[in-house]
């Protein structure tokens, strides 16, 4: 073992094959290109509308997200108004927002225009405009005031302060927020299917649903994830660089100067008539809705099951991931060997990539896997045709999620009392049951909350990969709202929306006080 | 006796810097014993050589009569029969006092877990605590805990890496006594590892003094300090005046007088002369001059000029007391006996 800090141990063993199983089938993409080199050239026309498409939302959206987030953030964090303290908050809930959801809500309202382009690109920049803000505040609120009081001593206005020199610097965070919007914006389906919108998601979906093409499936998902994987480069440098930025401004923070009159009303109605539009007017319309669906026996005569999937599935995804995650987190810091660490980076690379891509790419070993377990001992379709097959593309797509706050935990936790524990008489699996397990309690609960909130809402990967007789919430809604029946529809719209209202409650309890750390908030 | 620790010529590198070199080592049982040496003369990785959190490149280590690390065998650390205490006494805090002195217990029966969690309470006097939190002790307290910790799974050994480094200097020496007791009336081996002088002297019945990688001096706390084994040595484990003279007839003749030597020798040679073997009388003609005072409460260490250019330490009982800028005569006291040195 002393030899070891290059070779592999048994925490480098597990985090690879960790790697492998998790991060393989997204690697083999590619090799669609090889293996079916024609398939796309049948779908000819579907490349440029999808890159077209795609392109006029990541501007529209990029646009969009930078000016009302980093607006809001200078709002809030460099100007006081009545009612600032929880403005400041409610300006995060629609995180809980989907934006198939908020589509459906649209279309049921019949509002004009929406069906178009730019209909997708209000959608995604209302819901998506928090990643922005988030991250613009917090930096806003690390950065020192004597920068900006330099600034007002050499005749800036405060207006013109913020705007030459806070902004700026906080560019790193608000590139950062823009990259993680837009690559939501380029994971979602529901939204821009609803709309009409021909995306890659979309693209993908109807070459695997109408013309049942896998390889030009996978050779869309692959060009799809060049697109997003550009994206989460750029996050990475740009969180890279906020990091130097803001040791660069330690010291006092800048306090907030107090409007009056017109303006301390304006401050004060304007993010609140935002929310009310994004958040509020949408689950109040829901509500009447779904009373009006219950009453008039509009309701799905599948909303029974399709809660009781849709609760299950998270449920057992909220079980199963993060103890994945927490044995992969545990591997990784057991490991002498930095095979470890790099295998741990690979198995995270499925958050922020599609769930239609995820779908795509895990079914072709899991089909093959089939086939042989079929051929050996007449099986069946026991991992694609269940929801074996559906769990496993939620592992692939939601560990890095996991992994991020199980990680957290447990590197807060020194290594003395690792060895601490084995010089008692643990051995390495009770020193994680005994020592980390109770010490990360949290870590591993809001893991858990993470992941049934995503899995609740989640898509394109469960609409690809269901299994007959298994559709969720999700899928509730996404049909009626596309077959224009929107009080049947509102239902599980509403009851998503509220699950996913409870981490960002949680998050809004726990970062009470002003200045906390939220530059790791997920969706 | 039986030994409770055998080292055989283990070596340890982290690339290219050799942590330990080529140390042979016994600890008997029932001894406290330290190794001493400067901050990165691998003493700690000595210590987790033994425990089994590192892994040694060459030679063996043996606890007990169990030979734990030797070429092609390894036994993990929770197999040691090793308990140790961390410098920050790595207690952990989501559990009470007394659930951290039971977490070794986990394979006992509950009666025994519980008789020797009480019993290894009492002993550290932490009977009126065991409810609490590590964050609500104090630190002298929060050692005892570790220590308690350790010692309640009866392990051959206590292996302590530098215990008193993270408490105020004014609880230090109370606590080292303290702690020494424990060791004692728990019947520990114990394995200590500092770069406090005063500490590994007070405390250990033996010391071994380390230097880059290796072991240069093994013996009871007067042998190192009164026959030091090199002049390193000998600057290291307290002050040393180190005199060139001419040996001869059991004796060595240097420019502040003859010495009696422990071990005969001929020609010229350098002996270590402790500050205490040196004495004073204030005279108009003497050979030297008093240029600091160092007042230590019940003596007092001078530091002088000497005629011949070099500065000369000496301590004394500080019943009379020299001015600095007095002259006075420096001579040897009787009965000094010194040693030679590289």
């Amino acid at each position: 073992m002393g030899l070891t800090r290059r070779g592999i141990d048994g925490g480098a063993a597990f985090s690879l094959l960790a790697a492998l199983v998790v991060a393989g089938p997204l690697v083999g993409l590619p090799l669609s290109f090889i293996a079916a080199p024609g398939s796309l050239s049948r779908f000819s026309g579907l490349v440029p509308e999808a890159i077209a498409a795609t392109a006029v939302l990541l501007v529209g959206v990029g646009v969009g997200v930078l000016l009302l987030g980093t607006a809001l953030a200078a709002l809030v964090s460099f100007f006081d108004f009545p009612g600032r303290g929880w403005i400041e908050w409610a300006l995060v809930l629609p995180l809980a927002m989907p934006g198939y959801v908020f589509t459906l809500f649209a279309l049921g309202l019949d509002v004009p225009g929406i069906r178009s382009d730019l209909g997708a690109v209000c959608v995604f920049t209302l819901v998506l405009y928090p990643y922005v803000y988030l991250l613009a505040r917090a930096a806003f609120l690390a950065q020192s005031r004597a920068l900006l009081e330099a600034a007002r001593g050499l005749g800036l206005s405060r207006r013109a302060a913020v705007l030459r020199v806070a902004v700026p610097l906080a560019r790193p965070a608000i590139l950062g927020g823009v990259a993680l919007a837009l690559m939501e914006a380029l994971a979602d389906f529901g939204t821009v299917n609803l709309l009409g919108v021909r995306t890659f998601t979309d693209a993908i979906y109807r070459v695997w649903f109408t013309a049942l093409d896998r390889d030009a499936a996978m050779q869309l998902a692959t060009l799809l994830v060049s697109v997003t994987l550009t994206l989460l480069l750029l996050e990475r440098l740009a969180r890279g660089r906020s990091r130097y930025h803001q040791h660069a401004a330690r010291g006092d923070v800048v306090p907030p100067v107090r409007l009056s009159g017109f303006a301390a009303v304006a401050a004060a109605v304007v993010p609140l008539a935002l929310v009310g539009v994004v958040v509020a007017a949408p689950l109040a319309q829901l509500a009447v809705w779904s009373l009006e669906s219950i009453d008039e026996g509009l309701l799905a005569p599948e909303f029974a099951t399709a809660a009781r999937n849709s609760v299950l599935l998270a449920a057992v995804s909220a079980l199963l991931v993060p103890i994945v995650a927490l044995l992969l987190a545990y591997a990784v810091r057991t490991s002498r060997t930095h095979v470890a660490g790099v295998a741990a980076r690979a198995a995270t690379i499925g958050y922020g990539l599609p769930g239609s891509v995820v779908a795509v790419a895990v079914i072709v070993p899991l089909a093959w896997l089939d086939r042989r377990a079929d051929a050996a001992a007449g099986t069946g379709l026991i991992l694609t045709g269940t929801v074996i097959g559906l769990l496993f593309a939620y592992l692939v797509r939601f560990l890095a999620l996991a992994w991020s706050a199980v990680e957290a935990g447990l590197l807060r936790i020194p290594r003395d009392l690792d060895e601490a524990a084995r010089g008692l008489g643990a051995d390495r699996l009770e020193v994680l049951a005994r020592v980390h397990v109770p010490m990360i309690g949290t870590g591993l609960a809001t893991a858990a909350l993470l992941v049934f909130v995503e899995v609740m809402k989640e898509l394109p990967a469960t609409l690809l990969l269901r299994p007959t007789g298994g559709d969720t919430l999700a899928i509730a809604v996404w049909q009626a709202t596309s077959e224009s029946l929107f009080e049947t529809a509102a239902l599980p719209a509403l009851l998503i929306v509220m699950v996913g209202l409870l981490p960002v409650a949680a998050m809004i309890r726990l970062s009470g006080r002003r200045g906390a750390e939220l530059e790791a908030v997920p969706a | 006796m039986s030994a409770a620790i055998r080292l055989e010529g283990i070596s340890k590198s982290f690339g290219a810097t050799r942590a330990v070199e080529e140390v042979t080592l016994a600890v008997e049982r029932g001894e406290l014993m330290a190794v001493l040496g400067p901050s990165g003369c691998g003493k700690t990785t000595l210590l987790r050589l033994i425990a089994g959190f590192e892994t040694p490149d060459n030679g063996s280590v043996e606890v007990g009569e169990e030979m734990v690390a030797a070429p092609g065998r390894l036994v993990p650390p929770e197999r040691r029969r090793v308990g140790m205490v961390f410098q920050d006494y790595a207690l952990f805090p989501h559990l009470s006092v007394e659930a951290n002195v039971a977490f070794g217990l986990s394979r006992r029966t509950r009666e025994e877990r519980d008789s020797l969690t009480r019993r290894t309470l009492e002993l550290v006097g932490l009977q009126h605590k065991t409810g609490r939190y590590p964050h609500e002790l104090s630190g002298g307290e929060r050692q005892r805990v570790a220590l308690a910790r350790a010692l309640a799974p009866e392990p051959e050994v206590v292996l302590l890496d530098e215990p008193f480094s993270s408490l105020d200097a004014t609880l230090r020496a109370d606590l080292r006594r303290e702690v020494e007791l424990i060791l004692r009336d728990a019947e520990a081996t114990a394995l200590l590892v500092t770069h406090d002088q005063e500490e590994a002297l007070s405390l250990a019945d033996r010391l071994a003094v380390m230097r880059e990688g290796r072991i240069v001096q093994v013996g009871a706390p007067e042998e190192v300090y009164g026959r030091p084994a090199s002049r390193w040595a000998a600057q290291f484990v307290g002050e040393v005046n180190v005199l060139a003279g001419v040996a001869r007839e059991g004796g060595v003749e240097t420019e502040l007088g003859r010495f009696d030597l422990r071990a005969p020798a001929t020609g010229t040679v350098h002996v270590a002369v402790r500050p205490e073997q040196l004495e004073l009388s204030a005279r108009h003609d003497g050979n030297a001059e008093v240029v600091s005072r160092e007042f230590r409460g019940h003596d007092v260490l001078y530091r002088l000029r000497h005629e011949g250019g070099r500065t000369v330490l000496v301590q004394l009982p500080s019943l009379e007391l020299y001015e600095v800028g007095a002259r006075v005569f420096v001579r040897p006291a009787a009965a000094a006996v010194t040693s030679l040195v590289d």
